[in-house]
């Protein structure tokens, strides 16, 4: 009898703290997010859309639009030149390296580089571009956020196709399709939803992203769109105003930060949507 | 599934060639680009490396303007937090893993799941900035006092909960790190409970075992190369986490005694604070040379994380 109580105490008090720690990563969610939101709307404003970085004892209200446009940019173009190179590396993973050396080395290095630390990436691109060219620019940026997008498409990719049924495959074979075909026509198309859920998230991932901005885009005052330039982006400027000791900064990069959780967290729900949706059907 | 490479010289075969080759440089390009980091941090850090040896390693002073490099502090640092950043997030990744396996009604898993999940969607500069203006204030005032108290009192690990509430610092940062990486090391848990076969589970429960000991005795021991993958994959990510960290830790080159409360530095934010600002060469070879040890440190512990996954996915393919 006393045995049995001391099981179930035991048992009691371990789904205790399991609910608890339930509860401890939902609690620092909701605190994070509470904090973002109300801090973030009260800097909400037009002046943040249509007004640029405020220079440091400015007397006029500042905003992000120089950040902003920066940060769209940058990402668009890293999402154009990363996912066509991570879309036919997870074909070849799928499709012709299953078993290959070729395919197990390039897995495993993947699924590395996939946690590698980002602001290495930033390193990388200083080290091969920056230097070279002489001058921090928006376009070493634009590589440095790419280089983030492949692996992460590359793996997503990868999953989508080994999910399509090689009997599809099989079938568009006795149709008598080249292997191109196949895998243009038929498996990517039968997984587009998976891929793009992948985009997705690669978009989500490099938004946010600051460290590999910090010495490859670097930031930049004033309204540019020149890509051999430096290039303001949301994170670096709220990294900038948020470090700073004035408070309208700090206004202006909770705003930053409001928005950027907004879009992030929307893309991420967004591609999760989208995925169990084409799933279900 | 073969490379149908065999060109007999129709356009048809031409084009599958082609798109064959075309992916498979796509994918070296993968091996390409580590072989490219590591190959380019070298180089550039070779006027370190040559100036200081493997003494870098082991010497304590950061010390720009006389040109003096060493990263014991940043390594000390990035250390620290990681593994304060693992004593917090292991116990409750296993607990929410449990919780989501096993004690969570069905129609309750997926949503707490995905909710776990944007934990890591949170873009880190946005734990840090919230860290920095909101959390550390709270934090100084009231837990800090409160862990002086009661665990600073202890004989042997006292030591490292004693000096001045500042906010900032090794555990600050370290807990925000564990916040980060609990999403990470649960899905991986997660994952891999899921995997034990119900039989055994089954059979446990049958001969009158308690949740808690099908858990303990019967799913970890089953899955336990997975759960140790889960964690080094969150040893990984915090070991390489900048933004946050650079916020919260304080950004100190000195040394002042092992308590966590006081501030630090760690190679990612001491790259993040001080690479553009650095003029000289052999500065910036050096903060160059510190990205190579921070690299390798990850690259190593990724590695493992990754052998560990592999083998227990391989000994279920086995089994089935």
């Amino acid at each position: 009898m006393e045995l049995r109580q001391k099981r179930k105490l035991i048992n009691n008090l371990a789904l205790s703290l399991s609910l608890a720690a339930m509860a401890f990563g939902l609690f620092w969610l909701a605190w994070i997010l509470f904090t973002t939101i109300e801090l973030g709307i009260a800097g909400v404003s037009l002046d943040l859309f249509t007004r640029m970085t405020p220079p440091p004892g400015a007397s006029e209200p500042g905003g992000l639009l120089n950040a902003i446009a920066g940060s769209v940019i940058m990402v668009a173009l890293a999402t154009a030149v990363g996912t066509p190179v991570g879309i036919l590396a997870g074909v070849y993973l799928a499709e012709y390296g299953r078993h290959t050396w070729l395919g197990h080395a390039t897995r495993f290095i993947n699924d590395i580089l996939l946690s590698a630390p980002s602001i290495v990436i930033g390193l990388f691109i200083y080290a091969i571009y920056v230097a070279k060219m002489g001058n921090f620019s928006g376009m070493a940026g634009v590589f440095a956020l790419a280089l983030i997008v492949v692996p992460v498409v590359i793996s997503t990719t990868e999953n989508m196709l080994k999910l399509v049924p090689d009997t599809l495959r099989e079938a568009a074979f006795a149709l008598g399709a080249p292997k191109r075909v196949v895998i243009l026509q038929v498996a990517l198309k039968a997984s587009v939803a998976g891929v793009i859920t992948g985009i997705l998230l690669a978009v989500a991932r490099i938004a946010g992203e600051t460290a590999p901005l910090l010495f490859t885009a670097l930031s930049n005052q004033f309204w540019s769109l020149d890509l051999n330039k430096p290039m303001a982006s949301l994170p670096v400027t709220i990294f900038k105003f948020a470090m700073s000791p004035f408070k309208e900064w700090q206004q202006i990069a909770w705003a930053g930060v409001f928005l950027i959780t907004l879009g992030v967290l929307g893309l991420n729900i967004l591609a999760r949507v989208l995925f169990r949706q084409r799933h279900k059907n | 599934m073969t490379p149908s490479a065999t060109s007999t010289g129709s356009p048809r075969h031409w084009g599958d060639w082609l798109f064959f080759n075309i992916a498979r440089a796509a994918a070296a390009l993968t091996l390409l680009l580590m072989a490219g980091i590591i190959a380019s941090l070298i180089h550039d850090g070779l006027p370190a490396i040559k100036r200081f040896g493997f003494a870098f390693l082991w010497t304590g002073e950061w010390n720009p303007p006389m040109e003096q490099f060493g990263a014991l502090i940043p390594i000390y640092g990035t250390l620290a937090t990681s593994l304060v950043a693992l004593c917090i997030a292991v116990p409750v990744s296993f607990g929410i893993a449990l919780f989501l396996t096993e004690l969570a009604p069905p129609w309750l898993r997926r949503p707490l799941g995905i909710a776990i999940e944007l934990l890591a969607a949170i873009p880190s500069i946005v734990y840090g900035m919230w860290g920095l203006l909101y959390f550390s204030p709270i934090f100084a005032k009231y837990a800090q006092p409160a862990l002086a108290g009661t665990l600073g009192k202890l004989p042997v690990i006292g030591s490292l909960f004693q000096g001045p509430p500042l906010g900032i610092g090794i555990l600050a940062a370290g807990l925000i790190l564990a916040i980060m990486i609990i999403p990470f090391i649960a899905s991986v848990m997660r994952d891999v409970f899921d995997v034990t076969p119900a039989m055994l589970k089954e059979s446990a429960y049958g001969v009158g075992a308690t949740t808690w000991e099908v858990v303990w005795n019967v799913v970890l021991p089953y899955t336990k190369v997975g759960v140790v993958g889960g964690i080094m994959l969150g040893l990984g990510r915090a070991l390489g986490e900048t933004m946050a960290v650079t916020f919260l830790i304080g950004n100190m080159n000195f040394f002042n005694g092992f308590s966590l409360f006081l501030p630090g530095n760690s190679i990612a934010s001491a790259l993040a604070n001080e690479f553009a600002e650095a003029e000289s060469e052999l500065y910036t070879s050096s903060l160059i040379e510190l990205g190579l040890i921070l690299f390798v440190i990850t690259f190593i512990v990724l590695s493992f994380s990754k052998l560990l996954l592999l083998r227990l996915s391989r000994q279920e393919g086995s089994r089935t």
